[in-house]
């Protein structure tokens, strides 16, 4: 299990040893061969000194169960695992691309860019948590990219599987993970709140935004703790030119008590790309961290605080379900429009909560061509005000409700992606009578993610 | 080859009916017994039956505390068991009591053992509900994989080299793998009473090959096994039981 064992040309289980790719202080990256791969794949294999260090040993371990029980796209795909008693490895797809620390120099990286890929990385994480997973260690070194919208993440050794026993949880109840990017609750041991992978990725996001780690790269973990009551420097003050939203977005994920973060990484990926739709608060416009009078308050009220994150952590988060309700703004649906907002009303009732993502799907073919700059940027602008004028009845408060304007060639296509990228609860669409209308309805209901509410009323216009 | 193991089927055959018939829809090879194949239920001599056939097969069943109490009056049982127990003795011929005292305390077969209670001392009928009890198994024996049941309660357990084994409650039709280079003790819940506040009955599905076990749950009509007891003037307390879990 020594570092020399491997060399170049080597075989194990089959597998060519090609090329060292990589080498770190705990394993090292070979790219290796089989007949049988129809990918590139690499060979992870750790330095296990078991006398050393046992932490090390059942890392291997968790990230060993935790790759065979992964699938999709946004993780390597898993090829073998290597007796941890013979020779420890993990044969997985090599995903090509630079890591986000290698992307990351230090130079801020555009807004618009930490927003995409900022929300690329959200999705990859939410699909990681809806498969049950915790990462618990994501940090830039530790995200790829398949390609600008695809992210992959990689490195499970201290991951967390909630069905599987937890191997590492067993072994030392001592906090482990990167502290520049580790939440408050990690600090003190708890490993079963997904919004940790939240707070990590609010990290990320600073780091991206601004060139530099909002809480700096501590050497000890118990520095972590200052987490609950130093705020970091508003992102905003170190690059000026920084949207309100998007602080207001990293700002919310890097909150101390989870229950203040985004519930999950479906939602914070929402905001991530809808960044007009996020209420700005005074998080988002704020320039100064907090004064010492307010730091020696929080500073006091710490341990009350860390008993809240326990709590906190110790419960499922609140729910915010999203309904997607999808608005026909033409001017002869008066009677549809009412009746979908009644629809709304009573799903909103059932699903307490929730958040009412209000669509209207622009057909390519009927945006006017020729001048489409100036003419289109009306038509949106025009679009959301009437989405607005519709909702407004339901008297949601701000944050409730969000105003989205898309464009597809195909009404239901149009519908059903957006339900299915911002992993939509329940979907109400309005359908007109007619032959048509139940080709749309067939389509929207077989190809949404969730329950679909389909509201008719009577003939509303001659087909 | 896909084990299914059934434990605590207490003559309850509508849940251990249902369990059969999903083990095998799951494509179940081999079954195995992990005792208590009467006392508390309504259909014990149904119960022995079925289970004798499937031994004669090459099933394999190990002894339980009620199944032993049949022709040990001097088993120590709370008294509603005792009373269910006294009912079940009148209730199984001579061929049937028979198989039931012939049952082993414990079988080993490849790196596994199968066991009502407890390795540690098969005969005592310890509960094994937390890592101490756990630990005192683990110390009796050196098969890797350790199944048993007795607690009604589905639980796993892995040894560790630095502290007492911590458990784990397993989800429902979660399969978990066993890894190869740790010992495990696998405490299955009850095929026929339940008292994790789940009603649906409880049996264990495990592949040798990828050392792969999962806790799956059957719900089965609770209530027709619940009207037997109370019709056959056994405990009500044991009708309720089955009906809510606990």
């Amino acid at each position: 299990m020594a570092k020399a064992l491997l060399t170049a040309g080597m075989t194990i289980d089959g597998f060519r040893l090609e090329e060292r790719l990589h080498l770190g202080g705990m394993a090292a990256i070979w790219r290796v061969s089989r007949d049988d791969m129809t990918m590139p794949v690499v060979m992870k294999a750790p330095f296990l000194d078991i006398k050393g260090n046992l932490s090390q040993l059942v890392g291997f371990e968790v990230e060993q169960m935790i790759m065979a029980e992964l699938s999709g796209v946004h993780v390597p795909r898993f090829v073998a695992n290597g007796d941890i008693t013979v020779q420890p490895y993990i044969v997985m797809e090599q995903i090509a691309g630079p890591t986000l620390k290698e992307m990351l120099g230090a130079e801020p990286m555009a807004a618009a860019e930490v927003l995409s890929r900022g929300a690329a990385i959200a999705t990859a994480l939410g699909d990681l948590h809806q498969q049950n997973v915790l990462h618990l260690d994501l940090k830039p070194a530790n995200i790829l990219f398949r390609d600008p919208d695809t992210a992959v993440l990689v490195d499970f050794g201290l991951s967390r599987h909630e069905h599987l026993p937890d191997l590492f949880n067993e072994h030392s109840r001592k906090p482990a993970g990167t502290t520049a990017y580790m939440a408050p609750e990690q600090y003190l041991g708890i490993r079963t709140d997904k919004r940790s992978d939240l707070f990590a990725l609010g990290a990320i996001l600073y780091q991206m935004a601004t060139g530099v780690q909002p809480f700096g790269s501590p050497k000890g973990v118990a520095q972590v703790r200052r987490r609950v009551w130093r705020d970091p420097v508003p992102p905003s003050r170190l690059r000026p030119d920084l949207p309100p939203a998007l602080q207001e977005i990293i700002l919310k994920c890097l909150e101390p008590v989870p229950d203040r973060r985004y519930a999950t990484a479906e939602e914070l990926a929402l905001d991530l790309r809808n960044p007009d739709l996020v209420e700005v608060t005074e998080r988002g416009r704020r320039q100064e961290r907090a004064d010492a009078g307010i730091q020696l308050r929080r500073l006091l009220r710490s341990r009350a605080t860390l008993r809240e994150i326990r709590a906190a952590a110790s419960k499922p988060p609140p729910r915010a379900p999203i309904i997607l309700v999808a608005v026909d703004v033409r001017p002869d649906l008066e009677r549809m429009r009412h009746a979908l907002l009644e629809a709304a009303v009573s799903v909103l009732a059932n699903m307490p909560g929730a958040r009412l993502a209000c669509l209207n799907v622009m057909q390519t073919s009927l945006v006017p061509s020729g001048n489409v700059d100036a003419a289109g940027e009306n038509i949106h602008v025009n679009r959301i005000a009437e989405l607005r004028a519709w909702a407004e009845p339901l008297q949601l408060p701000r944050g409730k409700v969000t105003y989205h304007l898309i464009e597809s060639r195909n009404i239901a296509a149009g519908v059903v992606d957006f339900a299915r990228a911002n992993k939509v609860d329940h979907v109400v669409v309005g359908v007109p009578g007619g032959a048509s209308a139940s080709k749309l309805t067939m389509q929207i209901t077989s190809g949404a993610p969730c329950s679909v509410t389909v509201v008719r009323v009577g003939d509303d216009r001659a087909e | 080859m896909l084990i299914a193991l059934f434990a605590d089927i207490h003559a309850n055959r509508e849940a251990f009916e249902a369990c059969l018939a999903d083990a095998r829809a799951n494509g179940a090879e081999r079954y195995v017994f992990l005792g208590d194949l009467v006392g508390y239920g309504p259909d014990p001599a149904w119960v022995v039956d079925r289970v004798r056939a499937m031994v004669d097969e090459g099933a394999l069943a190990v002894l339980g505390n009620h199944d032993a109490a049949v022709d040990q009056p001097g088993i120590r049982l709370n008294p509603i068991a005792r009373a269910a127990i006294a009912w079940t003795r009148g209730q199984l011929d001579d061929g049937q009591r028979r198989f039931l005292a012939e049952l082993p305390p414990d079988l080993n077969e490849d790196d596994r053992l199968y066991v009502h209670a407890n390795a540690e001392a098969p005969e005592d009928w310890v509960y094994t509900l937390g890592p101490k009890e756990a630990h005192a198994s683990f110390r009796a024996t050196a098969q890797r994989v350790t199944f048993c049941g007795h607690t009604h309660r589905p639980a796993l357990f892995n040894e560790s080299a630095s502290s007492l084994p911590p458990l784990h409650t397993p989800a429902a039709g979660r399969p978990i793998p066993l890894l190869a280079h740790r010992r495990w003790l696998a405490v299955l819940g009850a095929v026929g009473q339940p008292r994790d506040y789940n009603p649906a009955a409880c049996y264990g599905l495990y592949d040798v090959a990828s050392s792969r076990l999962s806790f799956e749950r059957v719900p089965y009509d609770a209530d027709v096994t619940a009207r037997k007891v109370i019709a056959l003037g056994l405990p009500v307390a044991l009708a309720i039981r089955l009906s809510n879990g606990s």
